[in-house]
């Protein structure tokens, strides 16, 4: 290993901007002329518009125009897309209600887009919006998720009458009930997966710019997949054809899943910058955010594991509800469908699993992946039944779940997912060790004496990441294909840019992917750019989400570098005067075998262009290589992490005492900023284990709609954690990755909630378990003690 | 329109405001400091941390105005010329950064903590110092002991 190659801990070539405030993030973009977009948004969850009068705005100095949905109609705007197609049970299509940039006759959620005005100052925008007058008839809003496809419910969408976007399922329900019939004892749990904003730092922001001699849109945004959002606004939308959109999305601060899709706003952005012949710039405010930023999880399932004597799993029963919210936004069909269901089996053998998903519209923002998407429900759904069917049976949790772990590969569940490798026994000893498990007797006894309640919880997660290959995701109803691109272009002077189709948003790629290239190509770290995050450098690329840029971004780059070196190696075949079979490259060097005949990696580039050295007609000139890889499988990390902690039961605070994790997430480019993504991982989950929640009143009013009213987890909430890793290479991709972005994400919510129900002695904590859900939950534990 | 003059990262600047500019604006929109970041326009997040005569200061709800006269020093002020401040180098070397859009807030806040309460920072300390600052890539895991080591170069630095 190299000090900057694969396996060190570079510290990060993109930091330096960072930290001297050089950064350049959407709202940071100025173009000359800019004006300013603001949006008059429904303060109603549900409500006809009859009319909207904005002739007093339009008076207002600096004020360019108002655009409604009537304008969006007229100019034949097309709607959001959702791109997954779900079919219910009886194959019929899910149900998608139109979804219009901005409201034509009704607005269905608080937030949504009922105009935009535009101005000279953001200022005066938002003054203006303040004297549009839309007249609403207010309806009665349907705001809940459970009930939300009760008879008489009111109707988001016409499309579907019972506000039923699909009922799905996966599995046999038949063999599933047969094992429910032989069990010997059957675990049964309600459960609520709270709803949860992502809230990346940056909130996003926008810039639409339209250039009139040559035609062509750019539009600057807070993107984690540009190019999806190009192929989109052309294809669907039909804002303009690809090769006259040009998308950048620049640095950006954060994503979690909430940057994926393609929102009204951009839309309207780039296409009103045609219309007001000016460039449109508007960046939301942190309230904007939470009403409009796609949201995360929303399920309510019941949920059933059934056993046998010995206490083998026979099978799972799982009816899940899943709030889509008002529209179906980019991906949403998709997250609690097959990113959920196919982890239901998690490390376990489960020989029958059965699941039905009801997709419901309610009146509130759009739900769409949030980092984990799918998979921390399905984590958390699995991850308690095993947790409370070992404390009903009397078996420790850790051995119960060894006893049942999957040990032989490739392990084939009855949910689509062919596992293809892993340890998890050895994840789990190593995690039991570190957290000194054999002594959390001890330790619970001091606390007791202190009058403190201490818990343990285990999560021994498996997640699919790099949803691949492109067939058989279409084949599930993807609209996209789930590759990745890579162009590698060598410079005459040897160094070398890389053009990825991957984004990056936090994750380091301009350090990991300048490792891979310099580890391979034998140069300097410092010599290697990486380019993203735009549609006129890099041609096409699917983007960052899903834990996929290691696994199936770098595997594109390892592909097309394998390309560069052959052709390298035919250039230096003619310049060394051998044959291209006898050439090795090694160290930077190509070289003749078994003599001393080399050429250094520059010097060989600068060969391949001025092709002096060979016919240009048997040869073509140059050293740039593309390609395009589809992986073989998903991958599968997996781990274990335990939370430990402490309740007072006098006030509900609750302080975790100690985490730790093991992940195995196969080979690892830069173990620093793996490390990184665990712990931000972690303090996500934590977060919707013990903080956040958005809460809509029965009005469908979010009641949590800035960082006052929802708590996001700061410094003092938290602890360092530790983290050990296992490795056990992914057969399915050359590196070996499996993918690090979400785990702690997906990992850490069951094992709060296991060692806050440990400690309190019942299964009552719902999440968030907040200082009053942990004091009602501790009373009931102390008075138990009380008691004997 | 109301006239405005302040040192910013030792230079004097003037300009006519309309007064409802909150210092942000100024920065980003007059100055074209952009390293100085807007996250939740409620003073909740500290993405927008500058230092006013030297004490932390959230620019998000701080009016212009108010800075009338002022020394104030942003995330560009820091280094000196291309040597990166103690802790700018501190949130490098620990991974004290993801996306990069709390990192000049974070940094901020640290050194004006180190300036308070010294070099010898515990965890615990630089966990409730850092009530005002939000992060959502790193867990603080790295930020926690950026601070702490950034604190130790400065107090080194300052001997």
């Amino acid at each position: 290993m190299t000090a900057t190659g694969i396996g060190a801990s570079v510290r990060r070539k993109e930091d330096f901007r960072f930290i001297t405030g050089k950064g350049r993030y959407t709202d940071d973009i100025n173009r000359p002329g800019q004006t300013y977009a603001f949006f008059v948004r429904s303060p109603h969850a549900h409500a006809a518009i009859n009319g909207i009068d904005a002739s007093a705005a339009l008076k207002m100095k600096g004020v360019l125009a108002v655009l409604t949905g009537d304008d969006i109609a007229a100019d034949k705007v097309g709607g959001l897309i959702c791109g997954w197609m779900i079919h219910s049970k009886d194959g019929s299509p899910m149900k998608a209600g139109a979804h219009p940039a901005l409201a034509q006759g009704k607005v269905r959620y608080v937030g949504d887009h009922v105009a935009v005005v535009i101005a000279e100052t953001y200022t005066i925008a938002r003054d203006a919006a303040e004297k549009v007058v839309v007249d609403y008839t207010v309806l009665p809003a349907n705001a809940d998720t459970a009930s939300a496809a009760r008879p008489g419910a009111p109707v988001v969408h016409d499309v579907a009458p019972d506000n039923m976007v699909y009922d799905w399922k996966l599995g046999e329900k038949e063999p599933t009930d047969a094992a429910f019939a032989k069990a010997a004892h059957v675990t049964t749990l309600e459960i609520v997966n709270n709803r949860l904003v992502p809230n990346p730092m940056e909130p996003r922001a926008a810039v639409g710019d339209y250039d009139e001699g040559s035609e062509c849109f750019t539009l600057y945004t807070t993107s984690q997949n540009p190019h999806v959002a190009r192929l989109v606004l052309s294809a669907f939308i039909g804002i303009a054809p690809e090769h006259k959109l040009r998308v950048i999305a620049p640095d950006v601060g954060g994503g979690f899943g909430s940057k994926i899709f393609i929102y009204a706003e951009e839309t309207i952005c780039v296409w009103a910058a045609k219309k007001v012949r000016r460039p449109v710039k508007w960046t939301s405010d942190r309230t904007e955010a939470f009403l409009a930023d796609a949201h995360g999880r929303d399920h309510v399932t019941h949920a059933q594991l059934a056993l046998d004597a010995a206490g083998k799993i026979l099978g799972l029963r799982v009816k899940t509800t899943a709030n889509l919210g008002a529209y179906l936004s980019t991906f949403s069909s998709a997250v609690p469908t097959y990113l959920y269901a196919p982890l239901l089996s998690g490390q376990y053998n489960i020989p029958a699993i059965y699941a039905e998903v009801d997709g419901v519209y309610t009146n509130t923002a759009p739900v769409d992946a949030y980092r984990g998407a799918g998979r921390p429900e399905a984590t958390f759904v699995i991850e308690r039944l095993m947790e409370v069917a070992a404390r009903e049976i009397g078996r420790d949790p850790a051995e119960f779940r060894r006893q049942n772990f999957v040990t032989t590969f490739p392990h084939q569940t009855p949910v689509i997912m062919c596992y293809d490798g892993g340890d998890y026994p050895q994840a789990l000893d190593k995690a039991l060790e570190l957290a000194d498990y054999a002594n959390i007797g001890k330790r619970k006894a001091e606390s007791a004496r202190k009058g403190l309640l201490r818990g343990i919880g285990i999560s021994a997660y498996i997640e699919a990441c790099g949803i691949a290959p492109s067939a058989a995701v279409g084949s599930l109803g993807a609209g996209v294909g789930l590759w990745e691109s890579a162009e590698i272009r060598v410079n005459p002077v040897g160094t070398v840019e890389v053009l990825t189709g991957s984004h990056s948003h936090g994750q380091g790629h301009e350090t990991t992917f300048a490792q891979l290239v310099s580890d391979r190509l034998g140069i300097s770290i410092d010599n290697v750019a990486i380019i993203h995050g735009d549609t006129d450098k890099v041609q096409m690329g699917m983007g960052t989400y899903g834990s996929r840029s290691g696994a199936v971004g770098m595997s594109a780059i390892v592909k097309a570098l394998d390309k560069i070196e052959a052709k390298a190696k035919k250039v230096a075949g003619h310049v060394l005067e051998a044959s291209p079979e006898d050439i090795e490259f090694k160290d930077g060097k190509f070289s003749v075998k078994g003599t001393d005949k080399a050429i250094d990696f520059a010097s060989l580039a600068l060969q391949a262009y001025v092709a002096h050295k060979f016919s240009g007609q048997e040869l073509e000139p140059g050293l740039k290589e593309g390609a395009f890889y589809d992986p073989t499988n998903f991958t599968f990390p997996a781990g274990v992490h335990i939370c430990e902690l402490e309740i007072d039961p006098q006030t509900g605070i609750v302080t975790i005492d100690k985490w730790t994790a093991v992940d195995d997430f196969g080979n690892l480019i830069n173990p620093m900023i793996v490390e990184g993504q665990v712990h931000g991982g972690i303090a996500q989950g934590v977060g919707q284990a013990l903080f956040e929640g958005a809460v809509y009143n029965k009005d469908g009013q979010l009641l949590t709609a800035s960082y006052m009213d929802y708590q996001m987890p700061r410094a003092g909430d938290l602890l360092s954690y530790d983290i050990a890793v296992t490795n056990t290479p992914c057969p399915s991709n050359p590196l070996g990755i499996k993918g690090c972005g979400e785990a702690g994400a997906i990992a850490s919510p069951p094992a709060v909630i296991n060692a806050l129900t440990d400690a309190v002695g019942h299964e009552d904590v719902p999440m968030p378990a907040t200082p009053q859900v942990l004091w009602r939950a501790a009373q009931r534990a102390v008075q138990k003690i009380a008691a004997q | 329109m109301t006239a405005v003059s302040m040192t910013v990262n030792g230079q004097i600047v003037s300009a006519d405001i309309d007064p409802r500019t909150l210092l942000v604006q100024f920065l980003r929109e007059q100055l074209r400091l952009t390293g100085t970041h807007v996250g939740c326009d409620t003073s909740q997040c500290g993405c927008c941390v500058v230092h006013v005569n030297g004490d932390a200061l959230k620019s998000c709800t701080t009016l212009a105005l108010t800075c009338d006269g002022a020394q104030i020093v942003t995330i560009e002020g820091l280094a000196t010329g291309d040597v990166l401040h103690p802790m700018q180098a501190a949130f490098r070397e620990n991974h004290g950064l993801q996306c990069g859009f709390c990192t000049p807030g974070m940094i901020m806040t640290a050194v004006e903590l180190v300036r308070r309460k010294g070099a010898n920072l515990d965890e615990h300390t630089i966990r409730e110092e850092l009530e005002g600052n939000l992060c959502r890539c790193t867990g603080y895991h790295n930020i926690v002991k950026a601070i702490a080591a950034g604190a130790q170069a400065m107090g080194a630095a300052a001997e």
